[in-house]
């Protein structure tokens, strides 16, 4: 039995007179691919807007890796190795696709003012190694032709693709994807699952995924949480899930 | 004529250091400062009063606070020599810009973009209204005068602009050096992408409270570094340079003409805007020499309307213009057409 990496115990998000999350409890399994679905408005973007620092819980703890986390602001986070990205993709439109990514590393030199000027060599030597980071996972996410591309001229699934390959570049240790698939051709979808298996394969990547297609939830999750109205229903293996009753009412809306 | 064009090259230059400071705020970073005349204000006033003589007490001016550092520092040797109250001007200049920022940014910045904005407006008026009604401090509407030159002792009087000239272009460059420096930095990076989508950059591990308030103090700064370079041009200023249209409107007409969150684009817009401005004097000598028929009722007109208005209705018409035809500002289509000129030589060449 694989430890849990990100703990998740009695959260709960108000926004004003809505419970978006609620006593929500959920772990999840270093080094495994989780799927989290659940009916439109279930609270899957709240708990990972939770998760990630992006929204303070109203009342409940989160913990990864055996340290709380809930409360921290979103750049600390980061820091400790957790990533997500955005349902709708939230691309830096008038930067090209390479500075999208060369933006993420943490403590870069060149982020101080005071360097940026006094010591542009130094800067500039990291801005060479940073750069062929950067390549280097669009090479994996299939991006390379675009590189020098506005961000706001990709495709709706390269987007998509384009927000894998920020998390990417932050060497996390754990990714929040939010409905990676949505909108993606069969085509772009293969590189995405290939690029999320060879993640945890070869970078020991944790993913929670949010997804709809329940094919590709088939495909790429080990386990499988579903949540409704806040807080979690049922969980399994994939296919157990797909078989349960309450699940089904669930997306019904019964 | 090139007595004209000395002082003319100044106010352009002194424009072009409000502007670029302006495009650190909004251009890189996207923040809504619709308030540069409060920090024009500040470091025109800081610098000035450091540095003015004590005022004559039986003409019956009683503000007190006069630094008289030009006159204190004159007889040293080194310091003496190379003006360096001139410099000490600047950093107090900045400082009191820094600050002002500081407190104002710290406070507001947190908040939704709106109130930034504001703030900046609100900061504006009130230093205003400050220096316009506290007698000890600016001497109410009569405003500070005999601010000292500096250099001034090199050349005759009648000459001094091309001095000045000298100063400003150096200030002016140091400031764009270290822009540029910035700006093609990772931390420039980072302003773009806080203008672009701040929670992309959140997303990123950006702390953005931290760039954000960087960049404002910074802009703020440079604006204040711009004030001291006014005050010590007119070597007198008051309360009335210092209103929204004067020191705001007329600032962003130039960032947005030029072309905001480009480099050259202060320059370019500062030239364009600050042409039509101080061109449109010579709108009433040029109106006189049309036929008698035509030129009168214009010459009315003119009158009644007042050059003021019509100059902030050029510079309105340009920027609208310019946002309308070439969203980006000016600046873009002249390297397009840099571009375009530079290939056409190479054909010729080949051919
Ligand atoms: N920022 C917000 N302000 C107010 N209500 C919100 C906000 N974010 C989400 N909600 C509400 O919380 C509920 C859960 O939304 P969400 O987490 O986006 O669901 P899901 O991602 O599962 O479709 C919805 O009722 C939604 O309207
Ligand atoms: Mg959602």
């Amino acid at each position: 039995m694989a430890s849990a990496i990100l703990r998740v115990r009695g959260l709960v998000m108000d926004f004003g007179g809505v419970r978006a999350v609620d006593n929500c409890s959920l772990n999840v399994d270093e080094g495994s691919i989780t799927g989290l679905i659940g009916p439109n408005g279930a609270g899957k973007t709240t708990l990972f807007n939770l998760v990630a620092g992006f929204h303070k819980p109203t009342t409940g703890r989160v913990t990864f890796r055996d340290e709380r986390i809930d409360g921290l602001p979103s750049y600390l986070i980061f820091r400790k190795g957790i990533v997500r990205t955005f349902q709708i993709p939230r691309e830096l439109k008038r930067m090209s696709v390479l500075e999208n990514l060369m933006l993420v590393p943490s403590d870069q030199l060149g982020e101080s003012m005071w360097r940026a000027v006094a010591a542009r060599w130094l800067v500039k030597r990291q801005e060479r190694a940073i750069e062929a980071q950067a390549r280097e996972v669009l090479e994996f996410t299939g991006l390379s032709e675009v590189a020098d591309l506005p961000a706001e001229g990709l495709s709706g699934g390269q987007k998509k693709l384009l927000e894998l390959a920020r998390t990417l570049m932050a060497k996390p240790r754990m990714v929040l994807l939010d409905e990676p698939g949505a909108g993606v051709n069969p085509t772009l979808l293969r590189r995405l699952v290939g690029g999320i298996r060879r993640a945890r394969e070869e970078l020991g990547i944790t993913f929670l995924i949010i997804e709809h297609d329940m094919g590709l939830v088939m495909r790429l999750c080990d386990h499988v949480i579903v949540m409704s109205e806040g807080s979690v229903l049922t969980q399994g293996a994939p296919a157990a899930v797909q078989q349960d009753d309450r699940v089904v009412r669930a997306y019904l809306g019964d | 004529m090139l007595e004209f064009l000395t002082a003319f090259a100044i106010l352009v230059g002194i424009y072009s250091v409000f502007a670029l400071g302006l495009n650190v705020h909004w251009g890189y970073t996207g923040l809504f400062n619709i308030g540069v005349a409060g920090f024009f204000a500040l470091g025109a006033y800081a610098a000035a009063l450091l540095t003015i003589r004590p005022p004559l007490s039986n003409q019956g001016e009683d503000y007190l606070y006069s630094g008289d550092l030009a006159n204190r520092l004159d007889s040293l040797p080194v310091v003496g020599v190379l003006d360096l109250w001139f410099v000490a001007a600047l950093v107090a200049a900045s400082l009191v810009a820094a600050a002002v920022a500081l407190v104002v940014g710290t406070i507001t910045i947190r908040l939704r973009g709106d109130y930034l904005a504001i703030a900046t407006l609100g900061i504006a008026e009130s230093v205003r209204l400050v220096f316009l009604n506290e007698r000890w401090l600016s001497n109410v509407s009569r405003g500070i005068y005999t601010i000292p030159r500096p250099f001034g002792d090199i050349v005759a009087p009648q000459d001094y602009d091309r001095v000045y000239l000298v100063v400003v272009l150096v200030v002016f460059v140091v400031l764009f050096a270290g822009i540029r420096a910035l700006v093609h930095s990772p931390w420039g990076r980072v302003l773009r992408a806080i203008r672009e989508d701040e929670v992309t950059a959140e997303a990123s591990g950006k702390h953005v409270f931290r760039f954000k308030l960087q960049a404002f103090v910074l802009g703020a700064v440079i604006m204040g570094i711009g004030g001291a370079l006014y005050a010590f041009n007119f070597r007198a200023i008051s309360p009335i340079t210092f209103t929204p249209l004067l020191g705001t409107f007329i600032i962003w007409a130039m960032l947005v003409a030029g072309g905001s969150g480009r480099l050259y684009g202060p320059i370019v817009g500062a030239f364009v805007v600050w042409g039509i401005w101080s061109g449109s004097q010579f709108l009433p000598n040029v109106v006189e020499r049309l036929p008698e028929a035509v030129g009168a009722p214009v010459l009315d007109a003119l009158e009644s309307v007042g050059l003021p208005n019509i100059r902030f209705f050029a510079v309105g018409v340009l920027v609208v213009l310019v946002l309308l035809y070439a969203p980006d500002g000016i600046t873009p289509g002249i390297v397009r057409l840099r571009e375009r000129l530079a290939g056409r030589m190479r054909r010729r060449a080949r051919a």
